[in-house]
Order: structure tokens, then sequence, then C-alpha cells
């Protein structure tokens, strides 16, 4: 029986985000929600810590980045919530579709959706704490897409487990969090760099270890992805 | 002969109860710790010097420190029973994660009690975000996320393949937490637990060591048939076939 | 009764299959085998273990014990050259509700590497009468537009082993009979198909074989 010839595992990964993409764009009202509950937890960051604007200018970085982990729980379940809803992760699986495309396919999406996020939210954060962005655009988007590559690459694994066990909500964070506090760390200071200045260079020596935390946990992600989801 | 007899012999003794002894380890072990403990309390607390800056307060580190070290040991072996289980499954290897997991979490979060009462009159803080302290506290959170995992899954085999997964992953990000923790406080003055031991407070912290291993080991153990037994509850015997009855014997409904 | 060719490895060969969930048995020690372009019919109540040997031939899962071979093919150690050749209908539709038809197929042929796949997919819905609602997502569809749709899904892999799971269910019967119609010509064609069914009479009618489990073993009818 002649069949086309196999499609390699970069194509797949294209085809699966392709797909993602699409749905994401279907449902965009979903998106907006996701949009509106980190802008959210932004104000209520400056409602909880008062209106001093020079410590909410001083810790923008940080908010930032936690409003965006926040928000990253949600984006992270939902984008295996869809693959549950009729069993289309077997389906992809026994198409069959590499299931280290699978992985790659949800990463780069989860990472594609928190970086608009966080572009998002970027100007939101101008207007509200105050801060100016020092250090030019380049750098707030180099900062933004390491931060949330290191988010998704772990968070995808997580979620694709999570998916499958009881109080799911509660276990991905649980899971999560502890895992992505140096990414957290580097991120935030990156971005505190970015946004006040940089004066004794030190922003490079952080983009090298956001560097290492990417490369070390999506390698771990592309290894170990095919055992969570096969049976 | 000092070094030989309390940095060899008491581990020599140890490895004897585990493989020779086998058969009665889970009496001899826990007796040899509550030995060890003896022993080593006793030098720590009343024949050990107190320390030139700190005083008497220093000796907490004699059960300190080894409650931190057991627990390295115990993730470690977490660590490699999650590799050994994605490459040969066994419920064994399974039951054996669980226990170290559980057990490591236990010390470590002793460790961390301890470290935060030593903390409070040497640097009058109970917490300050000292490398190691920060470190074991998020590698506590992130292990108490591994024993919830453990929890909410019901399937036994996926249960030890993700749980292997998860320990996997944490037992790698450990290093980098703390590298990661440490470059961070290393822009500020951090006040650090002392590096050198005094020789004379190195007996009581080794044979302490020992007895904190002793005492580890023999939890393991329990906590290893608790959960080998509860494997077997939840999946029949491991090793067991249904029956190869012929099927006109069988009468519906029976199991 | 016709042999096939005897060095032609048979479609299934279920060696001592045995599959558990938790404490349960869902399968016990099955051994079987089926040649190829022969077509079985997989008979039991609920909880007999149809489902369970449909999805472990599917690669879906895993065996707890025995082996299953595919045209000579380990489940297991074999995985991906098995599922290029095996296609399964099951209660889950494996469709994304809220993408249309036209591109729940589409996906499914850029993954297999079909030339010009969004043709590959018109056609596909032509073949099983879902040329309406075109635009709508999956979501609104009715439960046998969606069966309609899941055919489709299984008949673009060009698959020499179909597996049927209950494909009657929820069907009216005109949607019966276009069901049995697609069955027919999947064994017109050569292709292996093992169908689990309630409805004996249909079951009967269209396939040589009979395998009936109770309780995960095989018995007789």
């Amino acid at each position: 029986m002649s069949r086309p010839a196999p499609i390699g595992l970069l194509r797949a990964s294209m085809v699966l985000l392709r797909k993602d993409l699409l749905i994401e764009w279907r449902t965009r009202a979903r998106l907006n929600a996701l949009v509106f509950f980190a802008l959210s937890t932004l104000l209520l960051f400056s409602f909880a810590l008062g209106p001093d604007t020079k410590l909410l200018e001083r810790n923008a970085g940080g908010y930032l980045w936690l409003a965006i982990l926040f928000a990253s729980t949600l984006s992270l379940g939902e984008s295996f919530r869809i693959e549950a809803e009729n069993a289309c992760l077997d389906g992809l699986r026994m198409a069959p579709a590499d299931a280290r495309a699978i992985f790659l396919s949800k990463a780069v999406g989860n990472t594609l959706l928190l970086v608009l996020l966080g572009s998002l939210l970027i100007p939101v954060m101008v207007a509200l704490y105050g801060v100016k962005v020092v250090l030019g655009v380049e750098h707030v988007l180099a900062t933004l897409v390491l931060g949330c590559m290191a988010l998704a690459a772990p968070g995808t694994v997580y979620a694709a487990i999570a998916s499958n066990a009881r109080a799911r909500d509660v276990l991905l964070p649980l899971l999560l969090f502890p895992l992505i506090v140096p990414a957290l760390l580097a991120a935030a200071k990156g971005m505190t760099l970015v946004l006040q200045g940089d004066p004794m260079n030190q922003l490079k020596s952080w983009y090298g270890l956001l560097g290492g935390f990417n490369l070390i946990y999506w390698g771990l992600g592309f290894l170990l992805f095919p055992r969570v989801i096969e049976d | 002969m000092f070094v030989f007899t309390t940095a060899v012999l008491p581990l020599l003794i140890l490895v004897l109860l585990v493989t020779v002894g086998r058969k009665f380890a889970h009496v001899t072990m826990p007796i040899y710790a509550l030995i060890l403990l003896g022993i080593g309390h006793f030098i720590g607390l009343a024949v050990a010097p107190p320390d030139r800056e700190m005083g008497d307060v220093q000796r907490i580190m004699y059960a300190h420190v080894p409650a931190v070290w057991v627990a390295m040991v115990a993730l470690t072996t977490n660590f490699v029973c999650s590799v050994m289980y994605l490459f040969k499954p066994g419920w064994k290897t399974d039951s054996l994660a669980e226990a170290s997991a559980e057990v490591g979490l236990v010390f470590g979060a002793v460790g961390v009690l301890l470290g935060a009462i030593w903390g409070r009159p040497t640097w009058g803080v109970y917490w300050t975000w000292d490398p190691r302290l920060t470190t074991a506290a998020i590698l506590l959170v992130a292990y108490m996320g591994y024993m919830a995992l453990r929890r909410f899954v019901e399937d036994p085999e996926k249960r030890a393949v993700w749980s292997s997964v998860v320990g996997i992953i944490a037992a790698v990000d450990l290093p980098i937490i703390w590298f990661s923790v440490k470059w961070w406080r290393s822009l500020h003055q951090v006040q650090s637990t002392p590096k050198t031991v005094d020789p004379a407070m190195q007996l009581p912290l080794r044979i302490s060591a020992y007895a904190f291993l002793a005492l580890a080991i023999a939890f393991i153990m329990y906590r290893y048939r608790i959960a080998l037994a509860e494997r077997n509850a939840e999946v029949a015997l491991p090793e067991a076939l249904p029956t190869d009855e012929a099927s006109a014997k069988r009468t519906p409904g029976v199991a | 009764m016709e042999a096939p060719a005897p060095s032609a490895p048979p479609a299934i060969a279920l060696h001592d299959v045995s599959k558990r969930y938790g404490r349960h048995w869902a399968l016990a020690r099955l051994s079987y085998a089926l040649p190829t372009r022969r077509s079985l019919l997989l008979t039991g109540h609920n909880g007999s273990g149809k489902t369970t040997l449909l999805r472990l031939v599917a690669t879906a899962l895993s065996p707890t014990a025995g082996s299953v071979e595919v045209l000579g093919r380990n489940t297991v150690s074999d995985r991906d050259a098995v599922r290029q050749e095996v296609a399964l209908l099951s209660h889950s539709s494996f469709l994304y509700e809220d993408l249309t038809a036209h591109q729940n197929l589409t996906v499914l042929a850029r993954l297999l590497g079909l030339p010009s796949p969004s043709d590959v997919s018109s056609e596909l819905l032509t073949k099983v009468g879902l040329t309406r609602r075109t635009s709508s997502p999956v979501r609104q569809f009715s439960a046998g537009m969606r069966k309609r749709l899941a055919i489709a899904r299984l008949l673009m892999k060009k698959p020499a082993l179909a597996l049927l799971d209950e494909p009657f269910g929820e069907l009216d019967p005109a949607g019966i009979q276009a069901m049995e119609a697609i069955i027919g010509e999947l064994k017109a064609s050569g292709v292996t198909v093992i169908l689990a069914t309630h409805l004996i009479e249909q079951g009967l009618s269209l396939c040589e074989e009979r395998l009936h489990l109770q309780e995960g073993r095989a018995v007789p009818a």
C-alpha cells in the first residue's frame, strides 16, 4: 500500500501549532477573558500595596511577571482541556503524531500566548505604575520571550499531567510554581533592569541564565513528554 | 585510629545491618539509630565545646546539619528511583520512590525548622533569604507537590510514571534553584551559616549524621513496606495474572 | 472459506493478553488471531472488554501482560508503524469542537502528509454526506453528523485494519444503512474490519468471524 512518507518532527509541530492557533482565534472570547484577568491582577497589586508610585515603579518588573504567572495557570490548563474534550489527544497520538511534536506545538503555542499577554500588559503598566522603558523595546521583547519560554515548557508538561488528575486546578500551580522560581527571579530582575536602566551591565548575565534554563527545561520536556501522554 | 572509629566504623555497621542482617533490619536499624543518637547528642550537648561566637546556641547544628544532609540523601534516592522506573518499571522501585520522597520531605522540613530556630538567636530573625534556607524552602514546596500528585492520581501505573517525571524534573531543577538564589542574593550581603567546623565538633557531628542516616533508613524501610502493601492492595499481586480457568467453569458475576 | 496467503502475518494476533485497571482485569489472558481480509464481529455485554481490546489493537493502550501484534508488528515496540496501518472509530470522536468539519479533516490530512490536504478533506466530506453547514463548528453538529465526520477521519487514513467501536450508536435507520454501506465498501477494498456492536443482526450480516467476550475472556457466543 503506497503511503506518503511520514512528515518530519518540525513539520508536524507546525501543523499542530497552526491548529492550536486556529482554535485560539475561533474562541478568542476566552483570550479576552485572560487578558482582563491579568490586567485586574496588576490593578490589584496597586491596591494591595498602596498608591506610593515610587514603590510600584521600582518593583514593576516583578509585578508584571507575577501577573503573567497567574494568567499562565489558566492558559496552560486550557491548552490541554481542549484536547481532553473528545479524547483529541488520543486521536493525535494515533494519527500517528510524534508525541514530541505535540510537546513542541503546545509549548510554543503557550509561549506565544504568554508573550502576547505580556506585550499587552506593558503599556498598561507604563500608565498605571509610571514606569519608563529605559533600555528599549528589543530588550523588553527579549526578556519577555525568554521568560515566557521558561514558563511554558515545564508548564506544558505539568498541564498534561494535571489535566488527568483530580484537583487539577490546584495541582498545576502547586507543581509549577516552585520549579520556575529561577526563571521568575531572572525574568523579573531582567525586566526591572530593562525598565530602569542597567548601569552595571548585568542584563547580559540574566539573559544567559534565562537561556540556560530554557535549554534545560525544553530539553527535559522534549524527553519526558512522550512518557507522560503515552499509556 | 580516631578517624576510622568515627567515620568508617559506623558506616560499616550500617551497611552490614542493611545487607547481611536484612531480615532483622526493621528492628536492628531503629535500635542502632537510637544508640547513635544517644551517643552523638550526649557528646554534642555535654562534651563538645561551645562555639566561640555563638555559644551554646551553636549546638543545634548537630541536629540541623544532619537533618538537611539526610534529606538530600533521601531525595537523591527518589531521583534515582524515578529514573530507574522510566527504564524498568516495577512496583518496588515506585514504592521506594514514594518512601524516600516522603522521608526526605519530613527531614527537610525538620532541617528548615531547626535552621529558623537557630537563626532567631543568631541573626535576630527567624528567616533570612539565605541561599541555603531559601532553596530548602522551595524544595519543600516542590516535593509537597510531588506528594500531592501521588495522592491525586488514581491509576497506579499512571501515578508511577507521572511521579517519576515530576521527581526527575524537581531533582534536576534543584541545582538550578540553588545557583539562581545564590546569584540573586549575591547582590546583597548575607549572613550565612559557618563553613568551617572545629575538629572538636566534628566527632559529634559525624556521629549525629550517621544517627540521622540510620533513622532515615529505618523510616524509609517501614514506609517502603507500607507503600508496597498499598500497591498490592490496589493491583492485586503484582506478578499474578488472572488464572487460566476454562470458561465453562466460570459463573458470571463471581470474581 | 478462502485461506489467505500462508506467508501473510495475521491482521491481529493476541498472545495471552491481559489488561488491568486498578484491581479489575478488563482483559484476562486472551489469545486470538484474525487473518487479513476477514471481518470480525466483537460482541459482549458492557464491561466485557470490547473497547479495551479495540484500544489495545489501536495502540491507544499497552497491555499489562502478553503482547498484541498487528500485521506482524508489536503494538508497543513498533507503535508508530502500527499506527500508520490502523484506524479507530471510537466512543470519543477525536474531533475539535471549535473547528469546522473541513478544518478537522485538514489537520489530519496534513499530519498524514497527504498532498492537497484541503481537497482530500472536501472529497471525504462529500463522500459521507457532510457538505452542508461547512462553516459551522463541530460543536453545533448533531450526533449523527459527528459520527459521519468521525468515519471520514477513519477513511482518510486508508488503513489496512479498521476498528469500529459501536459505529451504529446514535444513528437513525438511514444513518445505519449508510454506515453499513461504508463498512461494505471497506471490506470490498480489502480492509480487515473489526466491528464491536450490540446490533447482532447487522453485525452477523457484515462479518465472517465472531469473538464473544465475557469479563475479558473469550467465550462461546
